[in-house]
């Protein structure tokens, strides 16, 4: 365990909290959904020794192991006292209750198969139906992703006491409804499997579309969405078409996470960024679980979002986007997800491919985004478009107080100076 | 060039926002870069950790006790073998020691040499 010479030790990415995901999926499997706090605590002890001792000695040949060594041994010693014992439930009861049957169980379980097993069912745990879904999310980054209720709270750009007071929310939940760590039947898996994917797109669109949170947490909100829906694909169970859909929408959308944002933060828009920014094993990987997800009768609005983006992600250029085809998918879209932010993609879409002032009919006939900011910038851009730069200023004066982030702000206040300019 | 151990005391009162993975394992980086940076410089000869358990051994008798290891916040987490023009050399070399923000000490101590 000699410190390498040349190089200052660069752990793997995110390997305390991957780790200390995978671990509390496996201890609170082992110990019961109840008991979940006290899998917490022995995850945080292991990262703890891990971090004093690996300061003087390195990291070791397989850091990974090590971190279930520990974690094991802790459980062990846990589980032999009477009182702890006492208060585990679930499946594994009887095999606790033994020394004979407690460490080959405790071993059996942090097996690698096992641990996707554990995971798989931890997402499911998290995210049932009986919990709210913003305690769903704050629970998922808890528990599955490693994140510190201070880190969660940063990423939503809202206080710990919030995050807190959702997790015990979901805590709550989990005790009134006596929510287990099961895989659901057969029967169960589809509809149970619709919330978890509702969760994880979520997720995502937090970390994609939260342009206030600090860049660097919302691409890892972005990862991990992607990282716990890739979890699903990889078990048979669960590799159905519509996960492949979100997650080949999620590799499209990601794929532009760097072109997005400009050296000062501030937004760039699909139209103006660097296309040779793109990144393109996701995009392709992005096809792949396309192709993937073109099975079976189910098509869903993840099949369809997935698709336009695939559009967006394949133009060389702006201009020579595949309009008409994005119309089509979007006209697909609004028959099986109806709403007004569908018609606002599809009247920004129409604009472009016919005329400005077409974009401005389409926009207006849609009722129910008054409040929302880029309903009235759309209409602004295709009025500044049709030369109207007063009825533009009109619009991006109401669509700026509708937004709390500053990156949007700004996007708006240029445009207004384009309305000032000549 | 002289040897100094350089002795570290507690650094254990990590603040509740530092306890997350991703803090505690970006907190070990600055460990590495400190020991890389002694290494590159020729003043790293080794260092251990401790295990926060023990026995004493005191007395004539040499009576066993069990240590007050676990509740000390001044326990001795581990040590450096560093070398040191001087005692003020040394001293410098903890500038980058990443503990001081949980209340860590070094105890920076000359090895006596063996002048024959």
């Amino acid at each position: 365990m000699e410190l390498p010479d040349e190089k200052v030790q660069q752990l793997a990415g995110h390997l305390f909290r991957h780790e200390a995901g995978k671990m509390a999926a496996v201890l609170t499997r082992l110990l019961g959904f109840q008991n979940i706090e006290l899998a917490e605590d022995i995850v945080q002890d292991a990262l703890l020794k891990a971090l004093n001792t690996w300061k003087y000695q390195g990291i070791p040949d397989n850091p990974s192991a090590w971190l279930y060594r520990t974690a094991k041994n802790k459980a062990i010693d846990l589980l032999r006292k009477q009182q702890v014992l006492k208060k585990i439930e679930g499946e594994l009861v009887r095999e606790l209750k033994s020394e004979w049957t407690l460490a080959p169980t405790v071993q059996q379980l942090f097996l690698e198969n096992e641990i996707e097993d554990s995971q798989l069912r931890m997402i499911f745990a998290c995210c049932h139906p009986a919990i709210p879904y913003e305690s769903q999310i704050a629970l998922t980054l808890k528990t599955l992703c490693g994140l510190s209720v201070n880190e969660i709270a940063r990423g939503f750009l809202t206080t710990e006491e919030t995050i807190s007071k959702r997790l015990y929310r979901a805590k709550e939940k989990i005790r009134s409804e006596k929510i287990e760590l099961e895989a659901p039947s057969e029967g169960m898996l589809s509809t149970r499997l619709d919330a978890v994917l509702h969760t994880l797109y979520l997720l995502f669109n937090e970390g994609y579309n939260s342009s206030h949170a600090e860049m660097l947490l919302r691409q890892d909100l972005c990862a991990d969405a992607i990282r716990l829906c890739m979890l699903l694909t990889q078990q048979p169970k669960t590799n159905l078409p519509k996960v492949n859909a979100l997650l080949a929408l999620m590799c499209f959308q990601a794929s532009r996470l760097d072109a997005r944002q400009a050296d000062d933060g501030s937004i760039i828009l699909l139209k103006n960024q660097n296309r040779t920014l793109w990144n393109q094993e996701l995009i392709a990987r992005g096809q792949s679980y396309l192709n993937s997800a073109a099975s079976g009768e189910e098509l869903t609005d993840y099949h369809l979002e997935a698709a336009i983006a695939a559009c967006h992600a394949l133009a060389p250029t702006f201009e020579q986007t595949d309009w008409p085809q994005i119309l089509n998918l979007y006209q697909l879209l609004s028959t099986i997800k109806p709403g007004p932010i569908v018609d606002l993609n599809k009247a920004i879409v129409t604009g472009y491919m016919q005329s400005p002032q077409r974009g401005i009919d389409e926009l207006n006939k849609i009722n129910g985004l008054e409040n929302h900011y880029l309903y009235h910038t759309a209409l602004g851009d295709f009025y500044l478009q049709a030369e109207d730069k007063q009825r533009a200023t009109l619009c991006y004066q109401l669509a700026l107080p509708l937004t709390t982030s500053n990156q949007e702000k700004q996007l708006i206040e240029q445009k207004m100076r384009l309305c000032e300019i000549s | 060039m002289e040897k100094f151990m350089l002795i570290f005391h507690g650094g254990s009162d990590i603040a509740p926002e530092m306890k997350s993975p991703e803090a505690m394992q970006k907190h070990m980086q600055k460990w590495f870069a400190w020991v890389e940076k002694l290494r590159k410089e020729g003043r790293y000869e080794g260092g251990e950790p401790l295990e926060p358990r023990g026995k004493f051994v005191s007395g004539p008798k040499q009576v066993v006790t069990d240590g007050p290891f676990a509740e000390s916040k001044e326990l001795i987490g581990g040590y450096f073998i560093v070398t040191a023009k001087d005692m003020d050399d040394a001293v410098a070399l903890t500038k980058d020691y990443p503990d001081f923000i949980f209340n860590g000490k070094v105890q920076v101590r000359p090895v006596q040499k063996m002048d024959m």
